[in-house]
């Protein structure tokens, strides 16, 4: 099967020797559209409320019922919520895979299994359960044709006995998921009981993982960083939203539109925003640059496919010095490619987006809390450099849930950037649109609708000189694009700075960006723990790349870069900024499976070139 | 609209000195840049037309914008009304950007000036679309056939059998904008002539007072490219085959004219702002408030050949796009942070139902 490797390992926690307390990676395979999430979501959340940090990552199909899907809860007491390579406790709910996902296992595994299933005949190195869930939940759900959303939640129940999770905290995340359908609640309630009061009469536990209670997620919240965007566009200001369904960001509008009908109604029961779903990546994006020129904060969300889409009008955005933010919610291409997996593989391509010497700002969130506090950075920016700033999330952190704390209340100002009205033109009697009054390469640009005889310019991708009319003049064109890059050069001051974390006297540097920053992180400690190697870490967050990430390079000896695809593409375009002599600090580590980064695979890679 | 707005301080209408309309500016102020067109181009009377309309309907330069696509037609909007925001954006794609610059601030005119090849052939798709949503924007198709800046090949507007200069005929049927404008919801849709100086700007005034999606194509000759014997966009061949459905004159809301007419040769339409268009009908069962005659009327024309010109079909009441977002009176783009960004208590709330 797809989603795991066999990894042999020296001490399989087998066959109830050994005692595995909060810290396991619980696989779930099901079908597609067989209602697993909502199981899927009480499990995760009955041990975030047991206190044990946690994560849930869900690898579906891109289909809406009847293919294979898993979803792997990783419970972790030293808080590493990134992807865990082995899997240690499988609940095979899809005889499709049922086998495969079986056989794939490391020894000393639990597989809780479907009784029709047979798997237990499969090895004699795992430790299995068998279920009838036919018989348990023709009991507790009368209506058949509720009985196959309804199996799920019974799963739910015998892995809260095997795992030792407390059915109060599995009821509590039940009665939440359900909210006001009470009905519904019930029902799953009474399903998820008798699982627990079938393994408890029936399974004796052998495994060796167990939930413990501990107080690690106090106060913390549970969302995916589609809505954690969503949320910080909305307190981010913007007023314009145009876009066209695409997995994996469409649930970012989809989620922002919920909570701008909430929040962002005026008095007048009228809207403070305008959101429109266009035809295609090539109407939203030039609507969001119609709106951003007349002022608005606009934006669109897209993926790999839709960056493409966009790429002339990102040009038009650069050259005619447009403001506006573009989430990619970063999914495996080339092509359609794998929809419903994750990537970091549109770095290059969204960093020189258009024909000509088109550059873009990027950000690269590794967090729901940065995609929350992001946004309104990305507004502030788009607007101070009047252009697009494109937002680099990916699927994994999109689509998955994740712990985070609360975030917090906004507290930088919104920056509208340098926009003349009325009194400034009749102080100034005029402008030039394109002209570099402050050696920032950062013109002053008027808003449609500004009553003063002087306000208009003409908006134009063609070439233009500083009063923004037309020139086919080879100076002004020269001019022209020597001030946009010195404008370029100034965002390196203000765009995000790097987080930097040092090791112990560290000779080497990881630089990692957006999710691999979670593999990174549990890395460094099995690098330090089982290899006696120090790092040193430094994540970007911004391109166009800030002082600190040459300095960096600078003070180690072998810099790895780790990314989430084929080519090194953050390696190249690093090496494009780097100093000659520095570039052959660089070496890649890339990892393109389309599954999120495990922070095993990067220990490894690092170790055979490090030569250990 | 921006066309009640009276810029303070202007001076009154009437007082002495040159000429002024009715919010004090004189005709000067609404020129453009001189053309680079060729002489002789319907193009640049299609941009005096509009230079016109727009200062006798009194339109708050300022408030107007003037998105384009690319080509010779989308080069126009530099030569009229320079106190206007114009953006001359990609080919076949101002829709979108005039759609955006509107979501962004509703009180704002806005004049789409395209060509048939930026509309027709690589932008069908927006142009499709735009007709769908009813948005209160003048979209104006210089329609000559045949793409000027690449010098001469045809366009999918271009009539089958119309031959090109070097000899080479169209075998495609044409695309029909306005009958595409009708079916899809446009709610202002006609076809002129950029030489027939009266019935344009009566069309254009009309344009200006309609609240809603105006869609007018506008056959201009490109005397460089499309104008030559076996052109079906050439001046000849238009004065030949025109076919005008109707007498189309326009009385604006602010001007107390009582116009009489006959209520049986001529059809009276009272736009949103109060304005009346008069259509005296030169084709008695034609009904400009029946899409499916217009669209039947159409078809006739292209199976007779003749250029058929008038006011196809009108809907003064339609909701605009911007109504049925429910957006606020103010303008999207300058409204204050206190309206745009919620506080504290707001993300207070939404976290804690996330714990």
């Amino acid at each position: 099967m797809a989603t795991t490797d066999v990894v042999p390992r020296e001490s399989a926690g087998g066959m109830g020797h050994k005692r595995i307390v909060n810290d396991m990676s619980i696989q779930v395979a099901t079908v597609n559209g067989s209602g697993s999430q909502s199981s899927n979501t009480v499990l995760l959340r009955s041990i975030f409320q047991m206190g044990v940090p946690v994560s849930g990552k869900n690898m579906f199909p891109s289909n809406i019922a009847g293919l294979p899907t898993w979803y792997t809860i990783r419970a972790n007491k030293n808080g590493y919520i990134g992807r865990k390579k082995e899997i240690d406790f499988l609940v095979a709910m899809n005889p499709e895979t049922a086998q495969e996902d079986t056989l794939s296992l490391a020894p000393g595994a639990s597989v809780l299994y479907d009784d029709p299933l047979k798997l237990d005949k499969l090895r004699d190195d795992l430790v299995f359960y068998s279920v009838p869930y036919d018989k348990i939940v023709a009991a507790v759900c009368p209506e058949a044709k509720l009985r196959k959303l309804v199996k799920n939640m019974v799963y739910v129940g015998v892995v809260a006995n095997l795992l030792t999770i407390e059915m109060a905290e599995v009821e509590k995340a039940i009665r939440k998921q359900f909210a006001k359908k009470v009905k519904a609640a019930n029902l799953n309630l009474a399903a998820a009981q008798a699982g627990f009061d079938y393994a408890k009469a029936n399974l004796q536990k052998r495994g060796a993982f167990y939930i413990e209670r501990m107080n690690a997620t106090a106060g913390k919240i549970i969302i995916d960083g589609n809505s954690a965007a969503a949320l910080g566009c909305m307190f981010a200001g913007c007023t314009v939203v145009t876009w066209y369904p695409i997995t994996p960001s469409s649930s970012l509008v989809e989620t922002m539109i919920e909570y701008m009908k909430e929040y962002r109604i005026g008095p007048d029961g009228k809207a403070t925003f305008a959101i429109v779903q266009a035809e295609d990546e090539l109407a939203a994006i030039g609507m969001v640059i119609g709106a951003g020129w007349a002022g608005a904060r606009s934006m669109t969300a897209t993926a790999g496919p839709g960056i493409s889409l966009m790429s002339e009008f990102a040009g038009l955005a650069y050259y005619v010095e447009v403001p506006g933010v573009i989430w990619d919610i970063q999914r495996v291409g080339p092509s359609t490619g794998l929809p419903t997996r994750t990537s970091q593989g549109d770095i290059l391509s969204t960093a020189f987006l258009s024909h000509g010497d088109t550059k873009n700002i990027m950000l690269f969130p590794c967090s729901v809390t940065e995609c929350f506090t992001m946004a309104p950075e990305a507004f502030n920016l788009a607007e101070q450099f009047q252009t697009l700033v494109f937002v680099m999330s990916d699927l994994d952190l999109g689509m998955n849930n994740w712990m985070s704390d609360p975030f917090e209340y906004p507290t930088t100002p919104i920056n509208r950037g340098k926009v003349l009205g009325k009194e400034d033109l009749d102080r100034l009697g005029g402008f030039a649109r394109y002209k570099d009054v402050d050696g920032d390469g950062i013109g002053y640009r008027t808003l449609p609708g500004t009553i003063h005889p002087a306000a208009a310019y003409f908006a134009r991708g063609s070439g233009h000189n500083e009063k923004a009319q037309y020139s086919e003049r080879a100076d002004d064109f020269e001019n022209n694009m020597e001030r946009l890059n010195r404008k370029f050069e100034t965002a390196r001051s203000f765009v995000p700075r790097p987080e930097i974390t040092k090791g112990n006297n560290a000779k080497i540097g990881i630089i990692g960006f957006g999710t691999s920053h979670w593999g990174i992180t549990e890395s460094r400690d099995q690098l330090r723990e089982e290899y006696a190697i120090e790092t040193d870490y430094l994540r970007l967050r911004a391109y166009p790349f800030t002082r600190e990430v040459h300095e960096f390079i600078e003070q180690h000896d072998r810099i790895y870069l780790v990314e989430q695809n084929r080519d090194a593409q953050m390696l190249t375009l690093l090496k494009l900024d780097l100093k000659p002599e520095l570039t052959t600090r660089l070496r890649s580590i890339a990892h393109i499976t389309g599954l999120p980064l495990d922070a095993r695979s990067i220990t490894d890679e690092l170790t055979s070139m490090e030569g250990k | 609209m921006g066309t009640t707005t009276v810029e303070p301080g202007a001076a009154a209408p009437g007082s002495s000195g040159p000429k002024t309309n009715r919010i004090g500016l004189t005709v000067m102020d609404y020129k453009g840049g001189k053309t680079t067109l060729c002489a002789g181009c319907g193009h640049n009377a299609i941009s005096e037309r509009i230079v016109e309309s727009m200062y006798e309907m009194g339109v708050q330069p300022e408030f107007l914008i003037k998105p384009s696509g690319i080509g010779c037609s989308s080069k126009t909007p530099a030569y009229f009304m320079n106190r206007s925001h114009s953006f001359n954006a990609v080919h076949g794609r101002m829709p979108s950007v005039a759609t955006g610059a509107l979501l962004a601030n509703r009180r704002l005119v806005c004049i789409g000036v395209s060509g048939d090849g930026d509309t027709a052939s690589i932008g069908i798709g927006q142009f499709v679309h735009l007709m769908r949503r009813n948005l209160p924007i003048i979209y104006i198709i210089e329609d000559n056939g045949v793409y000027g800046l690449t010098k001469g090949q045809f366009s999918a507007t271009a009539d089958l059998g119309s031959k090109l200069k070097s000899g080479v005929l169209n075998d495609l049927p044409p695309i029909d904008t306005c009958a595409l404008a009708i079916q899809l919801g446009a709610t202002l849709v006609g076809r002129s002539f950029s030489g027939d100086k009266r019935q344009l700007s009566a069309m254009l005034k009309a344009a200006i007072a309609h609240k809603g999606t105006v869609m007018l194509d506008v056959v201009s000759p490109c005397v460089t490219f499309n104008d030559h014997e076996g052109s079906t966009k050439s001046y000849k061949y238009v004065k030949e085959h025109e076919e005008t459905l109707q007498d189309v004159s326009f009385v604006p809301h602010f001007e107390d004219i009582d116009v009489e007419y006959d209520p049986g040769s001529t059809v009276e339409v009272t736009m949103h702002d109060g304005s009346r268009l008069h259509l005296r009908k030169l084709e008695e069962d034609f009904d400009p408030t029946n899409k499916i005659r217009a669209l039947t009327r159409l078809t006739e024309a292209h199976e007779k050949g003749e250029v058929l010109t008038g006011v196809f079909y009108v809907n003064p009441e339609a909701p605009s796009f911007i109504d049925m977002l429910n957006v606020v009176d103010q303008p999207l783009a300058t409204l204050p942070d206190s309206m745009t960004r919620p506080g504290k208590e707001v993300l207070d709330a939404v976290m804690e139902e996330l714990r």
